[in-house]
C-alpha cells in the first residue's frame, strides 16, 4: 500500500514538475499509439463496412477468423514483423527495425482484427430499418452506408478507444521492434518494464499511473466530441 | 397509361408466394388504399414499388417508365417517391436533421430548403422540436417526423405502409388529415396500405383488397364495404352475420335459402341447389316485440343471447337457429328491456341480405 501511495505522489510530482524525460516518453507513447489507431482505422472501418454490407460465401468463417485474431499475442506480432524488417528479412533494406515506425507497424497489425471485428459488430447493431429509410429517402448506396456508419458512431468510437487502449498498453511489439532506445523508441510500457527490472518499482508504478491517465483523457475527449453530434 | 401500374407483379421467397400476379393501376393525384389482413403482401407490394426489393417476376411502370428495368438508375426513380414505414425509423440526430435528410442526399440544402423544413415542422405540429433528439420522440411524434421527411422533397408519389398502426386515435386523425391535405394542396399521389377498412373509407378514393398475395377486388371504398366480392373480403371488411346456406327455391328473383333449418328470403338470381354464403349487416336487422307489422320479408322469432354496450349503440346477439347480430341504440335497448333469454322478433328486408356463391374450400 505504501508503495502505491508513494507512486501516486511521484506520478503527480513527475507531471507537475514536467520532468522532461517522462513528458517525452509519454508524448511518444501517445503519438505512436495514435498513429497506429488512425492508420488501422483507415483500413479497418471500410473493411468492416465492406464485410458487413456484402453477402458472400464464407462470410461467417471470415468473421470467425477475425475474432480469433482478437487474442493475437503481442510478442507473436513482434516476432512476425521482426522477421520481415530485420536486416536479413524481405524489407530489411528499409532499415525500419528499432524505429518508431516499426512499433507503429506492429501495433497496426495487432489492433486490426479487433477494430475490423468491432466495426462489423457496430454496423450489425444498426436497425435494418435505418438502411431502408436512407435508401427510400433517395440516398445512393454510398450515402446510405455513411448514414449507417453515422448511426453506429458510438460503437465505432468505442472500438477506436479499445484499439487505442490495446496499442498504448502493449509491450511485446514495442520492445521487440522498437528496442527501447532511450530518447528514440522508449515508450511508457517499455520504460515500465525496464524500471521494474532495475528495481525502480515506484517509478514504474508512477509511469503506469500516467499511462492510465492518458487513456482516460483520450476516452473522455472522444466521448465529449461524440456528445456534440 | 396509369401514373403507376404493376403488370403481373410477383414476389416469391423460396416456395412461398408473397405476391401473385398483381395488376394494379393508380392514377395521378388519387389516394389509393391497399387493404388486407396481416401477411397479405401489402408491405411486399409497397417495397417493390419503392424499388427497395426486386420482384421475382413482372414489371412496374411509373409515370410512363418501366422502373423495374435493371438498367434504370434506381436512385433517380426513388428520388421521385417517398415512403413512410409502419415502424418509423428515425436517425439518431435532431428532428430537423431527420426531416432535412432527403434534401441533404439530393445535395440541395440551401436557405429556402431550410425554411421549408421549419414550415413543415409547423405543419405537423412539431414546430418547437427542431433541435430535439429524434430518438426521444414518442411513437406518434416519430411517425409525424417520418411523414414530414417523406414529403419534404415534394415527391410525385407517397407510399405509406400502415402508417397509423399502433398509434393513438388523436395521432391517427392528424396523420390522416395531413395526408389528405398534402393530396389536396399539392396533388400528391398516395398509395397507402392499411388493415383498417374504416381508415380506407375515410382517406382513400379507391381501394384495392389484397388477400394472400392476390389483388382480389378494386373499387370505391363503399363498393367494397357494401358489395364485397367474396366471403373472405366480406369477413375482412367487418361483415358480421356471415352465414352458410343452400338455395331451396327461387321465385322470380327472390331466393329462399335454408340456413340451419330456418328459411331466409333474399334478392338473388341463384338457382335452387346452390350453396351460398349470405351476410346481413347488423344495422339492417330490426328487433321488435311483439311481431312486427312492417314490410320486411324476413321475420324470425329468436332468443336473445347477449347484449353488449358498444359506444352509443348496443350489439345484440340473438339465437335464430343461427347466431344473428343486430345493432340497436342503447336507448331502445333499455326501452325494450332487452336482456338475455328474452324472446324477440328479428326482421330484415330481402334486399338487405347479400348472397354470394360459396367459395370452394
Amino acid at each position: 500500500m505504501q508503495e502505491l501511495w508513494q507512486a501516486l505522489v511521484q506520478a503527480v510530482n513527475l507531471i507537475v514538475s514536467l520532468d522532461p524525460e517522462v513528458i517525452e516518453i509519454s508524448l511518444r507513447s501517445l503519438y505512436i499509439s495514435a498513429a497506429s489507431i488512425l492508420i488501422a482505422a483507415l483500413f479497418c472501418i471500410p473493411m468492416g463496412a465492406l464485410i458487413h454490407f456484402h453477402d458472400f460465401k464464407g462470410k461467417r468463417v471470415v468473421i470467425n477468423v477475425i475474432q480469433t485474431f482478437y487474442s493475437l499475442p503481442t510478442v507473436v506480432v513482434g516476432l512476425f514483423v521482426f522477421l520481415f524488417i530485420s536486416r536479413s528479412g524481405p524489407f530489411g533494406g528499409l532499415e525500419l527495425l528499432f524505429t518508431p515506425a516499426a512499433i507503429i507497424i506492429g501495433q497496426v497489425i495487432l489492433i486490426m482484427p479487433v477494430l475490423t471485428g468491432m466495426a462489423i459488430g457496430a454496423l450489425s447493431g444498426v436497425d435494418k430499418a435505418i438502411r431502408d429509410t436512407a435508401i427510400s429517402s433517395g440516398a445512393s448506396s454510398t450515402q446510405a452506408m455513411r448514414a449507417i456508419l453515422f448511426e453506429a458512431r458510438f460503437a465505432v468510437v468505442g472500438a477506436l478507444i479499445l484499439g487505442f487502449g490495446r496499442a498504448i498498453s502493449e509491450v511485446g511489439a514495442a520492445l521487440m521492434l522498437g528496442g527501447n532506445i532511450r530518447g528514440y523508441t522508449r515508450v511508457l510500457t517499455t520504460a515500465i518494464s525496464l524500471e521494474t527490472q532495475r528495481g525502480e518499482l515506484v517509478l514504474s508504478l508512477a509511469l503506469g499511473i500516467i499511462l492510465i491517465g492518458i487513456a482516460m483523457v483520450v476516452s473522455v475527449i472522444m466521448n465529449i466530441l461524440l456528445q456534440r453530434y | 397509361m396509369a401514373f403507376l401500374s404493376t403488370v403481373d407483379l410477383e414476389q416469391r421467397a423460396g416456395p412461398a408466394v408473397l405476391l401473385n400476379r398483381v395488376n394494379l393501376s393508380v392514377e395521378k393525384g388519387e389516394v389509393f388504399a391497399v387493404i388486407g389482413p396481416t401477411g397479405a403482401g401489402k408491405t411486399t407490394l409497397l417495397r417493390l414499388i419503392n424499388l427497395l426489393d426486386r420482384p421475382s417476376a413482372g414489371d412496374i411502370y411509373f409515370d410512363g417508365e418501366k422502373i423495374t428495368d435493371p438498367s434504370r438508375n434506381a436512385v433517380h426513380v426513388r428520388r421521385r417517391m417517398a415512403m413512410v414505414f409502419q415502424k418509423p425509423a428515425v436517425f439518431n440526430s435532431t428532428v430537423y436533421e431527420n426531416v432535412a435528410y432527403p434534401l441533404k442526399v439530393r445535395g440541395g440544402h440551401g436557405k429556402a430548403a431550410r425554411s421549408g423544413v421549419y414550415e413543415l415542422l409547423d405543419t405537423i405540429g412539431l414546430g418547437g422540436y427542431a433541435k430535439r433528439k429524434a430518438k426521444t420522440l414518442s411513437g406518434g411524434e416519430a411517425q409525424r417526423v417520418a411523414l414530414a421527411r417523406a414529403v419534404v422533397t415534394q415527391p410525385d408519389l407517397l407510399l405509406m405502409d400502415e402508417p397509423t398502426a399502433n398509434l393513438d386515435p388523436g395521432t391517427v386523425k392528424m396523420i390522416e388529415q395531413l395526408v389528405m391535405q398534402f393530396n389536396r394542396d399539392r396533388g400528391l399521389t398516395v398509395i397507402m396500405s392499411t388493415h383498417d377498412m374504416q381508415q380506407a373509407q375515410r382517406v382513400a378514393g379507391r381501394v384495392g383488397v389484397l388477400m394472400k398475395g392476390e389483388l382480389v377486388q378494386v373499387g370505391r371504398p363503399d363498393d367494397i364495404f357494401y358489395s364485397p366480392g367474396n366471403a373472405g373480403i366480406a369477413g375482412f371488411v367487418g361483415m358480421r352475420n356471415l352465414l352458410k346456406g343452400n338455395v331451396i327455391r327461387n321465385e322470380s328473383g327472390i331466393a329462399v335459402i335454408d340456413v340451419n333449418g330456418r328459411e331466409i328470403e333474399a334478392v338473388s338470381d341463384l338457382r335452387a341447389g346452390s350453396a351460398v354464403e349470405i351476410y346481413i349487416r347488423p344495422e339492417d336487422v330490426v328487433l321488435s316485440m311483439p311481431a312486427p307489422a312492417g314490410s320486411a320479408r324476413n321475420n324470425l322469432r329468436c332468443t336473445i343471447r347477449s347484449v353488449a354496450a358498444n359506444g352509443p349503440l348496443c350489439t345484440v346477439v340473438a339465437d335464430c337457429g343461427f347466431p344473428l347480430e343486430a345493432l340497436v341504440t342503447g336507448r331502445s335497448a333499455a326501452e325494450m328491456g332487452l336482456i338475455p333469454g328474452q324472446e324477440v322478433y328479428a326482421s330484415f328486408k330481402a334486399a338487405a341480405v347479400r348472397v354470394l356463391p360459396s367459395m370452394p374450400a
